[in-house]
């Protein structure tokens, strides 16, 4: 009897990046299941993210990603999608308050001008013309005008809603336990019950992953941090741009609702305590006042505004800070797209039509290979 | 947990003369725009959150949460004690970030 489990690709992991490939990958035509093992689509940083849709401070690894995204599909996206997902290419500004940030700023500048990137450092006069409401004690910013940012939970949620429509099937509470290869390729995926099989296999299950990825061998260098958001009251609208500072105080933007959405981190990150339960982790005590503090010494304007909602989410931090992307030499049939790093929302439209084309067409149109899994390697 | 397929039929979106009833104050939010929301493949309390804002608004759904828990319930075919409830979140009231941030001297 025919294995009613059996799809062109099987992808591990319901979160913004299994969503965008399964989307995709379906559009072309291949059968697809996706496999969650929480209740929720998206449930990892997907929706415990700041919404950032950003090329400016990136790794030059990973900036064709971006850059690809933003130029070719973010545009069109809630129009494809059929759902808004509060785009804005409105740009970014990153702030700064004396010389040390500023040296930090031109770093980063510099860097993302060798790949291209349209960015550059700005003074305080023109700081105030893009964003009037900031603090007088910022006198540099990095400035690049086609970075910006969306809404993480819906526009995950919109991947899922247009794959499911186009046939894909999604699994939740169905936790994957290990994978198997049938003559030297990847194949077979179990989970607590039941047995897929797909010619490929996409791993794309956040830091979950790595216990995965591990039943086959591959092991992906990277740890978890527990990283917070918060939102604000809805407020009048006072500007469009995506925000961060040089020394990373915070990170956010104001919604097309009105609320400020801001993510940041205490410096604890590493050994932070998850009050909530595994699936939906909750917060440390200490980071939304610190994340708090920070937007005030930059935006006095908000020291007023209401918080109504704190929340947190694990980041699956590369031991060299960007993905791990693509193919793995050891294991044919198997693609692995983990490690994020936190920098995976933005990129994730992106992410998922590349590997959409790594697997039909056996190549993607942009250069990823600085983030294969090969590119480990021990110090001697 | 259970493992749930979401591709299983539960039939179509069959408009209600009370689809306009609005069921979240605090984000004017319709028991239409829900009903349809678990159409489009949101089944769980959290997904009709994050897609909709049901209960993301200044009461955090201490209202709303119940009635929005029956309609999806209603429309999914199960029992409302078979969905879990969405996370509650801090500050629980709604906190100047000037409070919030002061709890160092």
């Amino acid at each position: 009897m025919e294995n009613k489990n059996k799809a062109d690709v099987v992808v591990v992991g319901g979160g913004i990046i299994g969503c965008a490939t399964a989307y995709y990958l379906s559009k072309r035509g291949k059968s697809v299941i996706v496999l969650e093992a929480s209740e929720n689509i998206g449930n990892g940083g997907s929706s415990r993210n700041g919404g950032g849709v950003r090329q400016s401070g990136r790794d030059p690894r990973e900036l064709p990603l971006a850059m690809y995204g933003i130029k070719e599909l973010w545009p069109e996206l809630s129009k494809e999608l059929g759902v808004d997902c509060e785009y804005h290419k409105d740009g970014n500004l990153r702030l700064g308050k004396n010389e040390k940030h500023k040296e930090i700023l031109q770093g980063l500048t510099d860097r993302a001008v060798a790949c291209g990137l349209d960015v550059r450092m700005i003074d305080a006069d023109e700081i105030k013309e893009i964003n009037p409401y900031l603090s007088d004690e910022v006198t540099c910013a990095s400035w690049c005008p086609t970075d910006g940012h969306a809404n993480p939970m819906v526009t995950t949620l919109a991947f899922y809603k247009k794959a499911r429509e186009q046939g894909v099937r999604f699994i939740t509470g169905e936790k994957v336990t290990r994978l198997r290869k049938i003559k030297g390729k990847l194949r077979e995926v179990y989970t607590e019950e039941n047995l897929y099989e797909g010619d490929y296999v996409v791993v794309a299950a956040g830091y979950e992953s790595r216990e995965i990825l591990e039943t086959v061998g591959v092991d992906v260098p990277m740890h978890q941090e527990l990283c917070e958001c918060l939102v604000t009251e809805a407020e009048p609208h006072m500007f469009d741009q995506m925000l961060g500072t040089a020394e990373a105080d915070f990170y956010g933007h104001q919604s097309d609702h009105g609320s400020f959405v801001f993510g940041g981190m205490s410096g604890l990150e590493l050994n932070n305590k998850n009050t909530g339960p595994k699936n939906s982790p909750s917060n440390a005590s200490i980071t939304s006042p610190c994340i708090c503090r920070g937007i005030m010494k930059y935006f006095p304007a908000l020291a007023n505004a209401k918080i109504v909602r704190t929340w947190a989410g694990y980041l699956d931090i590369c031991q060299d800070g960007v993905p791990v992307l693509g193919f793995v030499n050891e294991v044919p049939g198997l693609v692995v797209a983990c490690a994020f790093s936190g920098h995976g929302f933005g990129i994730a439209p992106a992410v998922g039509e590349q590997l959409a084309r790594l697997i039909i067409d056996g190549a993607t149109t942009v250069d990823i290979s600085g983030l294969r899994y090969g590119r480990f390697k021990a110090k001697i | 947990m259970s493992v749930i397929d979401r591709s299983v039929d539960i039939g179509g979106f069959v408009p209600q003369p009370d689809d306009d009833m609005l069921i979240c104050r605090c984000e004017e939010i319709t028991k239409g725009e829900i009903r349809k929301a678990v159409h489009a493949g949101m089944w769980t309390m959290t997904e009709i959150r994050r897609y909709l804002r049901t209960g993301m608004g200044l009461c955090q759904g201490q209202t709303c949460s119940r009635l929005v828990k029956g309609i999806v319930a209603r429309e999914l075919g199960v029992s409302p004690a078979e969905l879990e409830p969405a996370t509650a979140r801090s500050p629980m009231r709604p906190t100047e970030m000037k409070v919030l941030g002061k709890e160092v001297s």
